[in-house]
C-alpha cells in the first residue's frame, strides 16, 4: 500500500499515483495533483473538465471517453490537449481523483 | 553479456529493459472499414497516452481521407473467415451494406465515431496526418481531393524522416 500526503491529508494511491478512494478528494488535493503533473494553475476550463470527469465516474463507475468528454463538457478536443498536454483522459482523471478511465476511445 | 539496456538470461534469451513508447507512426494501407478503424483507434489511443503520433495513409487506405469516399467505406464480407459468412453468400448484393450497417451500430454504442469525425478528432489531438505521394500519383489525387485534416502529401523518404525515433506500425 502506497500513501502520499496532499493538502495535509494522508491518502492511499495506486502504483501510477491515482487516488484509491475518490471520496477523499478535495479541490485543494486537485491543485496539488495538478502541480505534480506540471499544471501550475487550474483555470475554469480545467475545472469544467475535472468536474465532468467526477460526475461521469459517480454516475457510471468509469471516466468518460474523449469523445464523450468533448461533446458533453463543452471543451473541444484541441483545447483539451492544451489544458492537459500529456494525455488528457489520464491526467484529468488523476487530478479529479478518480481511477484511470478503462475505455479505448 | 550485459549492456545498459539488454541482459542475456541463462537460457540465452535476451531480456530487453522496457522503455516507454514516446512516438508512433501508424500506416493505414487498406480501405475497408474494418481495416481502417484499428489504425485510427491506435492513433487516438496513442495521443490519449501523450504519445507523439503520425498517421500515414497509403494505397487503398487513402479512401479514409478522400473527401468523396471517406463517408462510404464498407465492411468486406468476402474472403474473411472470421466473418463466418460463406464467400458465395457474402458476395450477394447488399451483404456488405448490411454488415457495414451492423458494425456502425455497434461502434456508435461504444462511442467510436464515424471515420470523418474520427479523423477530425485525431487531428485535433495534435496528431499529424499524411497521404502517400506514390498512391496520390497513382490514383490521380491532389490536396483538393483530401479532407482538410491532411497536412501534406509526402514521399516514403520523408515518411521515414518524420518517423525518426518512432515505432512504426503497419496496418
Amino acid at each position: 500500500m502506497t500513501t502520499t500526503t496532499l493538502a495535509n491529508k494522508t491518502l492511499e494511491i495506486d502504483a501510477e499515483g491515482f487516488l484509491k478512494d475518490h471520496t477523499q478528494w478535495s479541490r485543494d488535493i486537485a491543485k496539488e495533483l495538478a502541480g505534480q503533473e506540471g499544471i501550475t494553475e487550474l483555470t475554469d476550463r480545467h475545472w469544467a473538465v475535472v468536474d465532468f470527469m467526477r460526475k461521469e465516474y459517480e454516475e457510471n463507475g468509469d471516466g468518460p471517453s474523449i469523445r464523450k468528454l468533448t461533446k458533453e463538457s463543452g471543451v473541444p478536443t484541441k483545447e483539451l490537449y492544451q489544458l492537459f498536454p500529456k494525455g488528457p483522459a489520464k491526467k484529468a482523471a488523476k487530478i479529479a481523483g478518480i481511477p484511470k478511465p478503462t475505455g479505448c476511445i | 553479456m550485459t549492456t545498459a539496456d539488454t541482459q542475456t538470461l541463462s537460457n540465452g534469451v535476451p531480456k530487453v529493459k522496457t522503455q516507454p513508447i514516446e512516438k508512433v507512426s501508424i500506416i493505414i494501407s487498406r480501405g475497408s472499414l474494418e481495416s481502417v478503424y484499428p489504425g485510427l483507434i491506435m492513433a487516438n489511443g496513442a495521443r490519449m497516452e501523450g504519445i507523439d503520433t503520425t498517421l500515414f495513409f497509403t494505397f487503398f487506405g487513402m479512401e479514409a481521407i478522400v473527401n468523396s469516399k471517406m463517408d462510404s467505406l464498407k465492411v468486406s464480407t468476402v474472403g474473411n473467415p472470421a466473418m463466418h459468412i460463406p464467400t458465395l453468400i457474402g458476395s450477394l448484393p447488399g451483404m456488405s451494406a448490411f454488415a457495414t450497417k451492423k458494425m456502425k451500430q455497434e461502434m456508435e454504442e461504444l462511442d467510436i465515431p464515424p471515420i470523418r469525425e474520427f479523423i477530425e478528432m485525431i487531428h485535433d489531438t495534435g496528431a499529424e496526418i499524411y497521404a502517400c505521394k506514390a498512391s496520390a500519383d497513382m490514383f490521380h489525387l491532389d490536396m483538393n481531393d483530401f479532407c482538410p485534416q491532411v497536412d501534406e502529401i509526402i514521399s516514403v523518404g520523408r515518411f521515414y524522416e518524420l518517423s525518426g525515433g518512432a515505432q512504426i506500425i503497419f496496418t
